[in-house]
């Protein structure tokens, strides 16, 4: 799998791209961002509005507190140095925060198994401080009294997903990059293995390379040029609290159990709190997990655990009012990894896609990577874990695949 | 559990009011909820019964309607036929496997509890949930003192409230009369009514007056009252901005040509008032939330699609009212009439002959009645023509038309929707219901074209219909309780 210099590309000289992207996701546009800062001619191709996936229906925590030591977290910490240095003079265009995420404890034993946690992830890079039972109110003063203790993660940072989104593309295209909406990919040209171009709603597009960053619905891309990428979809609901006054909730707020939750391959419905405050004074209550395909109706059970749990965590929530819930579908693996790099089967075409519940924070990490393989560099971090080849050609989709 | 009704009627206005009494009388058990604390939706609203006096019914055109109907409510409520629960919003309409409806309520905010049963399940749905002003933002709209003309009539009607001595009531349409006349009668002084439109135009519609006589005699009424107080009317007029340092102090108008552009001279009027009246556009959370088909109606707004008997695309849930088009209350009494007797048609019970046919003869005139209104007082294309960098659209995330502005052209943002994302407007309280019109028609302006039916959609959908605390989410699923005690 050695990496293929594209740029100044054949297909650029016909009047096509170096690099086209498929999907104006986060994923999408942090791609077109580093590719074009690296001299690459891109072309991105949306089929709805730029944001309009599952970029504007979740939240926007960058964390590193909830993953254990492996592939994820590697990205997750290059992707946290990316935000702050490369990034670092945009942040305030994306409302970057960095509020650091404390992650509560109920009981003694759950407050034991944080600690081990904790001890472990120092190990691997992450700044993990120990919070104790005491301690607890001066981080945040509305918490139950009830809690045993936490861990506080100041590496735990927050952006405004769809703002990320729009200023890294208004950014590319600063760097001649073209955005296309309302076109949809429909099909690959190929020139026999090869992908040579995209074909769309609006016509043919000529490119050196192609890269899918099409989120959930990435699975059904790569089928467009005959690969399997078994990306599927992981429901989750948000309740928005109605505008608190400043600081009511200061972190980013979860229960120990998230963790597990976000590793587990359940598809029955999983529901840990995740409690923050954004800008506008809203408190945002995250985020459930199931699998159900892509059924939008409200699910009582998951809103109203939800809420059940945030007032578990801070009683006074109780009286405060939902303005309204909305949902999502996580772009999940069978493994829970990210597909991100060139696709032995199909040359020519790339991936950047599956990052589950946690694509906005890997986002530019994945975008950054992308770009120097791309352009003939060695990636700073290596992406043999995520290889779009490491899924079994045959193995049965558990559910219906997202078209 | 409590029973399963055979049809719940959201909304207690002259839709809902009609719907629940006729389905009920034709022997359906029906369950009627509604926001209000009392019957009688946005039309019939009226002062505290508890305290009611004679002159409440001033300036109430169809009161002896309205007082039949409610006590045709009383007689089937006490026959057991209908639960009524006032002072309760529907926040969230969920559907079971096999096809029941539930409806999750919260008390109304400002409203006194009657009856705490917080959920209903019914086997069918008429959903008569009105609407409300239509607002466009206009330089100064911000400072107190400027209201809705709903709102101005409102606090006359449910309150006995006056909401300022001199007033300018402007927007257009043929509500401006009864709220200028309203205020002239509880005492205001009305400096002036402007018209955006050209004229009493409705009057000589050969569509328009012909086909429902009534509204040609309740015209005639108000221009009798307008000239007793003295009022002046002033058609091709608009406000393009209030002025005033804490409060507002006086109002620019202005001569505007077809399409809304300042035309001619400015004027300033010195009020403490304002009322802006833009029509009204109807409240579709519940019907969007169930998966209905909507469309752009000719005044512009989004409204459920129905057919002749008010059937909307989703199998057993009926529309009728201003939630299917704005067309007042007689019509949408006609309309409630007809859902509850073609739902009590559909369910087996005896339909008594030429009835149906009739109500469906009055509701196609009134319907060509409303949309000849709504041709004669449309809002006037180039209205974005009167807004400037700094005034604000959204106000309760206080997003100027700048920001709106520059969401688009910076960001990339070509529709509401992404509008909506990238720069806040509709994120607020109100979710949108008071910027919701205006940023829609920002989005098309700002792209040069018309406003469709899709640009408006994903700002009339609510997730939550109403604001609910996380205490009563919590309270909802009640099989986790059964978990946790265990
Ligand atoms: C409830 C919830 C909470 C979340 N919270 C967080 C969080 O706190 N932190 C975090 O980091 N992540 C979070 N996530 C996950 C994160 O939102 C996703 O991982 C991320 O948005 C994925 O980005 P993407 O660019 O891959 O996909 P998307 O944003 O979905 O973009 C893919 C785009 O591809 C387009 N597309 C698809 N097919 C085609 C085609 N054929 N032609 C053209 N275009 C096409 C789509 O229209 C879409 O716009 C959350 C997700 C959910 C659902
Ligand atoms: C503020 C205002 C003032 C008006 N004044 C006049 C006037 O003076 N003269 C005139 O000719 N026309 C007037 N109109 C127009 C007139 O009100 C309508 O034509 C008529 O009332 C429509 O009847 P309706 O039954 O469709 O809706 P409405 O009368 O609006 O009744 C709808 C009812 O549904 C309830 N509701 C809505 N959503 C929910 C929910 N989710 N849960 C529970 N309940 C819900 C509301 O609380 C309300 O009681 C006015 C409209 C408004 C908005």
């Amino acid at each position: 799998m050695t990496p293929q210099w594209f740029g100044r590309s054949a297909a650029r000289r016909r009047g096509g791209a170096d690099l086209v992207v498929v999907g104006a996701g986060v994923v999408g546009a942090a791609s077109a961002y580093f590719a074009s800062l690296a001299g690459l001619r891109v072309v991105v191709v949306e089929r709805g509005a730029i944001a309009g996936g599952t970029s504007s229906a979740g939240e926007g925590n960058l964390l590193v507190s909830d993953k254990e030591a492996g592939p994820e977290l590697d990205l997750a910490l290059y992707s946290q140095r990316v935000w702050r240095e490369d990034l670092a003079e945009h942040a305030a265009l994306w409302e970057f925060e960095a509020k650091g995420g404390l992650v509560v404890a109920a009981s003694e034993p759950s407050v034991a198994a944080l600690r081990e946690l904790g001890d472990h992830q120092r190990r691997h890079g992450v700044e993990v401080r120990d919070v104790a039972r005491e301690e607890l109110r001066d981080y945040e003063p509305h918490l139950s009294p009830e809690l045993a203790g936490a861990a506080f993660y100041p590496q735990d940072a927050q952006v405004q997903p769809m703002l990320v989104v729009a200023h890294l593309l208004r950014l590319a295209r600063g760097l001649g990059t073209e955005v296309r909406t309302g076109t949809e990919v429909t099909g690959f040209l190929r020139d026999g293995e090869r992908v040579t171009g995209v074909r769309t709603t609006g016509g043919d597009i000529p490119a050196g390379a192609v890269l899918n960053a099409a989120g959930t619905w990435a699975g059904a891309v790569a089928g467009l040029a005959g690969v399997r990428v078994p990306v599927l979809p992981r429901r989750g609901f948000i309740l928005v609290t109605q505008p608190m006054p400043p600081r009511t909730v200061r972190h980013k707020v979860y229960a120990a159990e998230y963790v597990g939750d976000v590793a587990s391959s359940d598809a029955a419905l999983q529901t840990s709190p995740v409690v923050e405050g954004t800008d506008s004074g809203t408190i945002l209550i995250g985020a459930s997990r199931e699998r159900v395909g892509f059924d939008r109706t409200v699910s009582v059970e998951a809103i109203s655990a939800l809420a059940a749990k945030a007032i578990a965590l801070f009683p006074m929530l109780r009286e405060v009012r939902a303005m309204r819930t909305y949902l999502g579908f996580r772009p999940y693996c069978p493994d829970h990894l990210p597909v991100i790099g060139p696709d032995p089967r199909a040359p020519g075409l790339w991936h950047a896609c599956g990052h589950e519940g946690a694509g906005i924070g890997l986002s530019t990490g994945t975008g950054k990577l992308v770009a120097q393989a791309l352009t003939g560099r060695a990636p700073d971090l290596d992406l043999k874990p995520f290889a779009p080849d490491r899924f079994p050609d045959t193995e049965p989709d558990t559910e219906e695949v997202p078209q | 559990m409590a029973r399963t009704h055979d049809v719940a009627v959201v909304g207690a206005g002259p839709a809902g009011l009609a719907a629940a009494v006729e389905a009920a009388e034709a022997g359906l058990d029906v369950a009627l909820v509604d926001g209000a604390a009392q019957p009688g939706g946005q039309y019939w609203r009226h002062y505290d019964e508890r305290h009611a006096r004679p002159d409440d019914r001033d300036g109430h055109h169809g009161w002896p309607v309205f007082t039949g109907l409610r006590e045709r409510l009383r007689a089937e409520r006490s026959a057991g036929r209908v639960r009524y629960l006032p002072g309760r919003q529907v926040y969230l309409v969920t559907r079971d496997e096999a096809g029941a409806f539930t409806l999750r309520t919260t008390a109304s905010l400002g409203e006194p509890e009657a009856d705490a049963a917080g959920e209903v399940t019914a086997r069918t749905l008429i959903l008569c949930t009105g609407g409300y002003d239509r607002q466009l933002p206009v330089p100064g709209w911000d400072l107190p003192g400027v209201m809705t003309a709903g709102g101005v009539q409102a606090l006359l009607k449910g309150h006995r409230v006056l909401a300022g001595r001199r007033a300018v009531v402007a927007g257009t349409g043929p509500f401006l009369l009864p709220v200028a006349t309203g205020l002239a009668r509880a005492g205001a002084s009305v400096e002036a009514v402007a018209e955006a439109n050209g004229t009493l135009g409705w009057l000589r519609d050969p569509v328009g007056a012909a086909s429902v006589p009534g509204k040609a005699v309740e015209a005639a009424q108000y221009a009798a009252l307008m000239a007793r107080h003295r009022i002046p009317y002033r058609t091709r007029t608009v406000v393009t901005r209030i002025l005033g340092q804490d409060r507002v102090e006086a109002v620019r108008i202005s001569r505007v040509d077809r399409d809304g552009r300042p035309a001619g001279p400015v004027k300033e009027i010195a009020a403490d008032l304002v009322a802006l009246g833009w029509g009204f556009t109807p409240s579709l959370e519940l019907a969007l939330m169930l998966g209905a088909d909507t469309r752009k109606d000719v005044d512009g707004s989004l409204v459920v699609a129905v057919d002749g008997f008010q059937r909307s695309s989703v199998e057993g849930v009926y529309v009728a009212g201003e939630a299917t088009g704005v067309g007042g209350a007689v019509l949408a009494t006609q309309e409630g009439r007809l859902s509850a007797l073609a739902l009590a048609r559909s369910l087996g019970r005896p339909a008594v002959p030429g009835r149906m046919g009739r109500l469906r003869a009055a509701i196609g005139r009134g319907r060509r009645f409303a949309a000849a209104m709504h041709r004669t007082y449309a809002v006037p294309s180039a209205w974005t023509e009167w807004l400037e960098e700094r005034t604000l659209v959204c106000r309760c995330e206080e997003v100027s038309y700048g920001d709106l502005r520059r969401a688009h052209d910076d960001l990339g943002a070509h529709d509401p929707r992404t509008l909506k994302m990238l720069a806040r407007p509709g994120m607020g309280w109100c979710q949108g219901r008071v910027c919701g019109f205006a940023t829609a028609g920002i989005a098309a302006c700002l792209n040069r074209r018309e406003t469709t039916a899709e640009d408006l959609r994903p700002l009339s959908t609510r997730s939550l219909a109403a604001p609910v605390t996380l205490g009563e989410l919590a309270a909802l699923d009640r099989s986790r309780d059964a978990q946790d005690d265990q």
